[in-house]
């Protein structure tokens, strides 16, 4: 109970976003001190997380098991680049989150693509920037060198 | 009885909404064969984007939704509207012009939004990932895929 008590305090003060389900790096959150955060805050909640890290994605499952054809198509893309180091959030396992961050993106689907806080969009957005060079362009601005480049580079 | 076409932008609330049941779901693979959701499409692309080339695909059959489903949909739409424009923005346009039926039955659209040269350089379709069964025992889809039927 004591512990319950505490992470609500902290969830007040800080802002849930940090008590999200975290898959990426296997660590699960609690949600019991989230539900008592108001879902008005969950805008400015999203706000934190999208800047929290360089790569967010909110995506049906998880990165090793997503629950989606459009989310695994970015988690394929993402590995092929060499991106395993990045922030996941699964919609499936919270409603709120799921309208949420339709809401706060004003894109009515899932999968969603931030890179440094910026909205870049949806499953097919990230398949042509891969297609077309954009996604290695835009990995550099963030400081990460693309696996693909790295590849490339070894085999000249 | 409301047209056919209106099935989907109605409010969920009403309680004509409620009282219909699956009696009338159809068990075959086809979807509805007024294909209202695709129509309504087609013609709100159409009319908002004036597009040199349009394709709406029904692609609910390859996902984890019941037969006769307009949930998941693929459109190309070439336009040159899209000039100059970033694909985001692109997207966006798409997504205004379908606002309703993504708030209500369409729950998954792949969008391939093109320029007339950029259509003439690669008339080809992409084709959408494999499902991996998200939808299966996914009641919010449930409930989109009623509001489509009432």
């Amino acid at each position: 109970m004591n512990s319950l008590i505490r992470s609500t305090a902290r969830c007040l003060r800080q802002g849930a976003a940090v008590y999200l389900p975290r898959q990426a790096d296997g660590r699960v959150w609690s949600a019991s001190a989230r539900f008592l955060c108001a879902s008005a805050d969950l805008q400015k909640d999203l706000g934190e997380m999208v800047k929290k890290d360089k790569v967010v994605v909110f995506m049906k499952g998880t990165p090793a098991q997503p629950m989606c054809g459009f989310s695994n198509a970015v988690v394929q893309i993402l590995r092929m680049h060499g991106v395993d180091d990045y922030a996941s959030y699964n919609v499936l396992e919270d409603s709120e989150l799921r309208e949420g961050v339709k809401t706060f993106s004003n894109w009515p689907t899932i999968p969603q693509v931030y890179f440094s806080g910026e909205f870049v969009g949806g499953c097919d957005i990230l398949l042509q920037m891969h297609q077309n060079g954009d996604l290695v362009e835009e990995l550099k601005k963030l400081g990460i060198s693309s696996a693909l480049l790295e590849a490339e580079k070894e085999s000249k | 009885m409301l047209p056919a076409v209106f099935r989907c932008v109605r409010p969920i609330s009403t309680s004509l909404a409620l009282s219909r049941s699956l009696s009338h779901f159809r068990p075959h693979m086809d979807p509805d064969p007024s294909r209202p959701i695709e129509r309504s499409i087609r013609s709100k692309l159409a009319d908002t984007l004036k597009p040199d080339h349009l394709e709406v695909h029904n692609e609910s059959h390859m996902h984890a939704v019941p037969p006769g489903s307009e949930s998941h949909f693929r459109v190309l739409v070439v336009s040159s509207q899209f000039e100059g424009l970033p694909l985001i923005k692109r997207h966006r346009l798409v997504n205004e012009a379908l606002k309703e039926e993504l708030s209500s039955c369409v729950h998954a659209l792949s969008i391939q939004a093109k320029t007339p040269e950029q259509w003439r350089s690669n008339p080809s379709l992409a084709k959408s990932p494999p499902c991996m069964g998200g939808s299966r025992g996914d009641h919010t889809v449930e409930e989109k895929l009623k509001a489509g039927r009432e």
